[in-house]
């Protein structure tokens, strides 16, 4: 270890991989700490990704891929069933090994990786963060960095201790339960949504295949549901009903900031990526691919900050982060509010109408200008989708 | 003897040995008054406002809203 370093990244999730190899991959010094004593572990995700997600990244890998995904099936409030298929279009990961295959392309690099440190405050001098404290096996330390990246995920506190204004209103707060169980007998190259007021009011309900009958089946619902509801009962519900006796592998928890970027993500010394920048696609509640981008541009913005000795430089990185997706997330955003509003009836009715057109033709974007018939304000907003 | 919040006694309540620490409630917390490490966590008391956000958002209903007050 060094005395100082030239980057600091706080998390070693997706986004603080990709911030600490594109960082050091410029040639200047990063050290990326963990809280937790592994990377990857534990895993709160449902851990579906696009192909050109992972692929921007990482060649594909069998050793990190349970399932190869072809299909959608979008399942109404009635039991009626919307199929969209797409050739070869993702992935449902083994996060475990996948997110320790991202820090080590981090270490590749040149990067350094610290586990078991808990970053608990931040070091600032003159209104510039210059470094981080924290506590390394009971032991509370100190450590200067020119710059200091935060990618502490949907429990990031690290932009509030530099000032900016970072909390997650309740209501844009996806909370979620999910179970990993086995027996589950369903397609293992289709993705399975579940709409409506029974399994997931405002949000949706998850069954993703991850082979050998095994399945990640969870939920996420607003806090605003929370507040009534909480997430964990609906999930009870849903297994009761349709999986009584399945044997439960793993069960957790977790949190999806599911809203726009904030609207600011650097500051003199600071830069914020992936959940704990919001860097979540609002609309599906992904963020594994998103937070990569979000942590690369910020990486390499860090990186050629500290070689051009121009630390002002990384006060560029919103307008990139906007410009590559923050725009699009806007759009997600809208479409999000639209269709998630639903009632029962006209998430049955979409499906209905989406059945009735031919087999070879039910495209996602056939899906979305059936629910349009009975939304036609969000016809710009999905038109901008398929543009942009 | 109740803890002591911001603004009175300490109406919120974790269930420690339940916690899953996925850190919804935290990122929910306007007062940055809870923290949490990789298997601990626990209400800096100080800076509670007793605003229920975290009850709300706990997938899995370990904190609880405790209108009595919680003891020390
Ligand atoms: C139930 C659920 C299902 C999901 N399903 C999907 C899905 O199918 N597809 C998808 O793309 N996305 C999904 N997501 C979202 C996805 O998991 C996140 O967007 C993604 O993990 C964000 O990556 P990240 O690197 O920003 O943060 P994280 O992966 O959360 O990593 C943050 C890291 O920072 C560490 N950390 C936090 N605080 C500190 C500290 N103070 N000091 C040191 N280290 C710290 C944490 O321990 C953690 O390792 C899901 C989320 C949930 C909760
Ligand atoms: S009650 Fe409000 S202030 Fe207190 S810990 Fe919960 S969210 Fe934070
Ligand atoms: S939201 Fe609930 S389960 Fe998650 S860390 Fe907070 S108290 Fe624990």
């Amino acid at each position: 270890m060094k005395i100082e370093y030239d980057i600091i990244v706080v998390g070693a999730g997706p986004a603080g991989s990709m911030a600490a190899r594109f960082a050091a991959e410029k040639g200047v010094s990063v050290l990326m700490l963990e809280k937790d004593r592994d990377v990857g572990y534990p895993v709160r995700c449902g851990e579906a990704i696009s192909k050109a997600g992972v692929e921007e990244f990482i060649s594909s890998d069998e050793k990190w891929i349970t399932a190869h995904i072809n299909k959608f099936s979008l399942n109404s409030p009635d039991g009626s069933e919307a199929v969209v298929e797409f050739n070869d279009a993702g992935y449902v990961l083994e996060r475990r090994i996948f997110d320790y295959e991202l820090a080590k392309t981090a270490a590749n690099a040149g990067a350094e990786i610290l586990t078991r440190a808990y970053v608990n405050g931040l070091l600032i001098e003159n209104d510039k963060v210059c470094g981080v404290k924290y506590e390394y096996r009971g032991e509370q330390k100190e450590l200067k960095a020119k710059i200091v990246i935060g990618a502490d995920g949907v429990e990031s506190r690290i932009g509030r201790w530099a000032g900016l204004k970072t909390h997650i209103h309740f209501k844009d707060m996806e909370c979620c339960a999910q179970v990993t169980a086995s027996n589950i007998k369903i397609d293992s190259d289709t993705l399975y949504f579940y709409f409506g007021q029974q399994y997931a009011p405002g949000g949706y309900f998850w069954v993703f295949p991850k082979g050998k009958n095994i399945a990640n089946i969870g939920l996420g619902v607003s806090g605003m549901v929370g507040k009534k509801r909480s997430a964990l009962s609906y999930l009870n519900n849903f297994m009761d009903n349709n999986y009584p006796a399945a044997p439960v592998l793993t069960s957790i928890a977790g949190g999806v900031p599911s809203t726009v970027t904030l609207k600011k993500i650097s500051s003199p010394g600071i830069m914020l990526v992936g959940d704990a920048a919001r860097q979540v696609n609002p609309l599906s509640g992904g963020g594994i691919a998103s937070g990569m981008i979000g942590g690369s541009i910020a990486g390499r913005i860090a990186g050629e900050a500290v070689k051009m000795n121009k630390l002002d430089h990384i006060l560029t990185y919103d307008k990139a982060w906007h410009e590559r997706l923050g725009k699009r997330h806007e759009t997600f955003e809208r479409i999000k509010n639209g269709i998630y509003n639903f009632s029962d009836e006209k998430f049955n009715k979409i499906s209905h109408s989406f059945n009735k057109i031919p087999k070879d033709k039910r495209t996602l974007g056939r899906l979305f200008t059936t629910a349009l018939i009975n939304q036609p304000s969000l016809l710009v907003d999905i038109a901008k989708v398929f543009v942009i | 003897m109740f803890r002591q919040a911001k603004n009175g006694k300490l109406m919120i309540e974790i269930l420690p040995d339940k916690c899953d620490f996925c850190g919804c409630c935290v990122g929910v917390c306007p007062e940055d008054a809870i923290e949490l490490k990789e298997a601990e966590i626990f209400i800096i008391d100080k800076r509670c406002t007793n605003c229920a956000k975290c009850v709300w958002s706990c997938p899995i209903e370990v904190i609880r809203f405790n209108k009595e007050g919680v003891s020390l």
